[in-house]
């Protein structure tokens, strides 16, 4: 069984659409991991027919993914797909992905906008913040690769019971990383299609990862 | 005497004494409270008998006894500082693992209704 974890915050205005949108390409196990939202968003997903769990308060996205994990294994998922609630990404790349670790073997694979020309990535983004959050990650992580902090990925079972994500905030993804370069799994990336809204982090965002996933060394 | 001497030693026996009383209550436990005394005892000594650094400032190749017990004092503010953040960190993950048991046994109760 393939899951389709959804981590949410205040997503009321979006998240429907995102999960009819995963229902319609056949993904059929759609938890919901509502952050702590303010507004209807744990209501409308509940409506849309996704499975919904709802933390107290809010802890941050890498919490609520790792919420999702645990649910997933619980619920005996073999792989688990991480998607963002803003309607960002296309249902339609999830399939590719999961075949890399259906029939090639893989144990993770990392999303990435920069293997196909389907995104369009801003300017500033793409040429100027991008390589340098990528150069970043790969200095901390050790892993290279193509796209950073892509909220689109898939782990195995076997990966997902080995990540437990302690970052809470937005320092997940590189933590995730390091995790799958110490344990040596087998990863690879997916091109996906990201659909640019007005938001995003900026670079006060990639300057608190940094600290974030430095800090967070001092207590492993 | 200067004045801020006498307001310095009142401030360390004001501290000594809050430090007694927790330490009645079974707030500290009797080397914390022990550990708390000592200190502000040499603070206090350090305030009356400033020239009392010089020998240790001296051994230190620190030329001033003002200099070692101002390099100390950031030493172990900074000290106290990390430990600070190391262990708000620590209740923050704690609090992060409740926080995930109650979602998750509110999700597992709904699934078995």
């Amino acid at each position: 069984m393939v899951l389709v974890v959804i981590p949410a915050l205040n997503e009321a205005e979006r998240i429907g659409r995102v999960i009819r949108g995963l229902f319609q390409h056949g993904w059929a196990n759609v938890v919901v991991v509502d952050d702590g939202s303010t507004d209807e968003t744990a209501v409308l997903a509940r409506e849309a027919g996704a499975k919904v769990i709802v933390h107290p308060f809010n802890l941050g996205q890498g919490a609520a993914l790792q919420t999702g994990n645990d649910w997933a294994l619980t619920q005996g998922a073999e792989m688990i797909v991480h998607f963002d609630a803003d309607g960002q990404f296309n249902p339609a790349d999830i399939s590719g992905g999961v075949e890399k670790i259906k029939k090639d073997g893989f144990e993770v694979v990392f999303g990435s906008r920069f293997l196909d020309e389907r995104s369009k990535i801003p300017w500033l983004k793409k040429w100027v913040i991008l390589p340098v959050a990528r150069f970043v990650n790969w200095i901390l992580t050790g892993v290279k690769l193509s796209d950073v902090h892509n909220g689109f990925r898939i782990l195995s079972r076997q990966a997902a019971k080995k990540i437990n994500i302690t970052q809470n905030e937005m320092a997940h993804p590189s933590e995730i990383m390091t995790i799958v370069r110490e344990q040596g799994f087998k990863y690879a990336e997916h091109p996906v299609e990201v659909i640019y809204l007005e938001f995003g982090q900026g670079i006060g965002w990639g300057v608190k990862i940094v600290k974030d996933f430095i800090f967070g060394k001092f207590l492993r | 005497m200067m004045l801020i001497q006498i307001l310095l030693i009142l401030f360390f026996c004001f501290a000594i004494f809050k430090s007694v009383m927790r330490w009645k209550r079974g707030e500290l436990k009797l080397t914390q409270a022990f550990g708390w005394w000592i200190f502000w005892l040499i603070a206090g000594v350090v305030v009356v008998v400033p020239n009392s650094t010089y020998y240790f400032a001296r051994l230190l190749g620190i030329g001033r006894g003002a200099d070692l017990v101002v390099y100390l004092a950031l030493a172990l503010l900074s000290y106290l500082v990390f430990r600070q953040s190391v262990r708000m960190e620590k209740i923050n993950r704690q609090i992060t693992q409740l926080a995930r048991k109650v979602a998750l046994d509110e999700a597992t109760k709904e699934e078995k209704k």
